[in-house]
């Protein structure tokens, strides 16, 4: 409800702000009070003092009323509600191989309205959800998944990322600990006349711009 | 090998593998995504017995062995049907190829006047209202065309309507080998 508020007083303050500033313009910060205070949550009262309040009022009343579309037809549903929640459970791990992108339960297409209804069938015959899972995939083969299950041939598809991971974490290792190495190695070679003579100056703030070759 | 080179390949390799994923990717990008394969190759038909239509022969899984054949998988209202209808006609009349019609969720008044309009390649045809026995063979979109052997199993599914070159390289070639 606090959200509805907030949206409807949202939509006033645009509305506010697109086509009653003009003849407001002489009162500019009044007009913004009222708005923040739209915008805190007394949205639906000051709406109400506007003749557009009608309009708006009705529309979030239809906002409120309407319910997303289902692809689920009533006439399909089970009486049992534990079953038809199975049902609904089983059809949303099935692909619609018509559309291949969407389930069975958020498709229009017919195929999938006549698996789904298979599915109920199978759930009234007294299948568990993994038997009803396995009669599909026997005629639709395991693309109809929307799950791809782990089998040989998807075990790339499955250890590609770790594997990736893995020689990624490898390679870092490796680099790391040559760094380490090279950089122990190098740690009981005293400095050269040339370098302990630059480090001097740097020390003395006298440095001269050079050239790493110089 | 002196280990600078061996240092050069080694940095060569995220390349040669990003090339590999390119053609692996190229090549799938060249595949048809609506094209599914069947889990039904090489099982035998599922089995149905259905009635014809307007009091024809119908069509049961007992009528699919014995003899290589085709299963067509057609209907009324689907556009693609009209088109590979004529080949069909031309198949079962001119190369004398058993064509079982499976008529998938249709009338059948609706389907007996597409077959009065374009000809009926048909032995004959199983009346599939509730397209239960579609289901069972894994059809997913009309028309679709099966080539069962003797013994019959399904060997080969066709996925959209068939085209003459489908014919000439496939279906014909694996008919003439089933039947030997």
């Amino acid at each position: 409800m606090k959200k509805f508020l907030l949206s409807l007083s949202f939509f006033w303050s645009l509305k506010r702000r697109a086509g009653a500033s003009a003849p407001l313009a002489y009162a500019p910060w009044g007009a913004g009070r009222r708005s923040a205070a739209c915008l805190a949550g007394l949205g639906f009262f000051c709406s109400l003092k506007r003749r557009s309040a009608m309009g708006i009022t009705t529309l979030a009343l239809a906002s409120l009323l309407s319910v997303p579309a289902f692809a689920v037809m009533p006439d399909e549903k089970l009486a049992d509600p534990a079953m038809e929640a199975r049902a609904r459970e089983i059809s949303k791990e099935l692909r619609c191989l018509v559309c291949q992108n969407q389930s069975i339960d958020d498709s229009n297409a017919d195929l999938a309205r006549d698996l789904r209804v298979l599915v109920r069938e199978r759930l009234v015959a007294g299948d568990s959800n993994d038997q009803v899972l396995a009669y599909v995939t026997d005629r639709y083969g395991d693309f109809v998944l929307l799950r791809p299950p782990l089998k040989s041939y998807t075990l790339v598809l499955w250890a590609g990322p770790f594997a990736v991971l893995l020689l990624a974490g490898l390679g870092t290792a490796v680099y790391l600990r040559r760094r380490r190495q090279e950089v122990e190695a190098s740690a009981g070679i005293p400095l050269s006349d040339d370098e302990e003579a630059r480090l001097q100056a740097l020390l003395d703030g006298t440095a001269e711009k050079r050239g790493p070759g110089a | 090998m002196s280990s600078v080179t061996k240092h050069r390949l080694l940095l060569l390799l995220p390349f040669t593998i990003f090339m590999v994923l390119l053609a692996y990717f190229a090549v799938g990008l060249t595949q048809d995504p609506s094209k599914l394969p069947s889990t039904m190759i090489d099982k035998p038909v599922p089995v149905f017995d259905l009635a014809g239509i307007d009091g024809g022969p119908g069509l049961a899984s007992t009528d699919l062995t014995g003899k290589v054949q085709l299963v067509n998988v057609f209907a009324s209202w689907c556009a693609p049907c009209r088109v590979e209808h004529p080949l069909l006609v031309r198949l079962a009349r001119e190369e004398g190829i058993v064509i079982r019609g499976l008529n998938y969720k249709d009338k059948p008044e609706a389907a007996q006047a597409f077959l009065n309009m374009l000809g009926n390649p048909y032995t004959s045809i199983g009346a599939d209202k509730d397209g239960r026995v579609g289901i069972n063979f894994g059809v997913y979109g009309v028309p679709e065309t099966y080539v069962i052997d003797k013994a019959g199993r399904i060997r080969y599914r066709h996925v959209g309507p068939l085209m003459p070159q489908d014919m000439e390289d496939v279906i014909l070639p694996m008919l003439r080998e089933l039947a030997k």
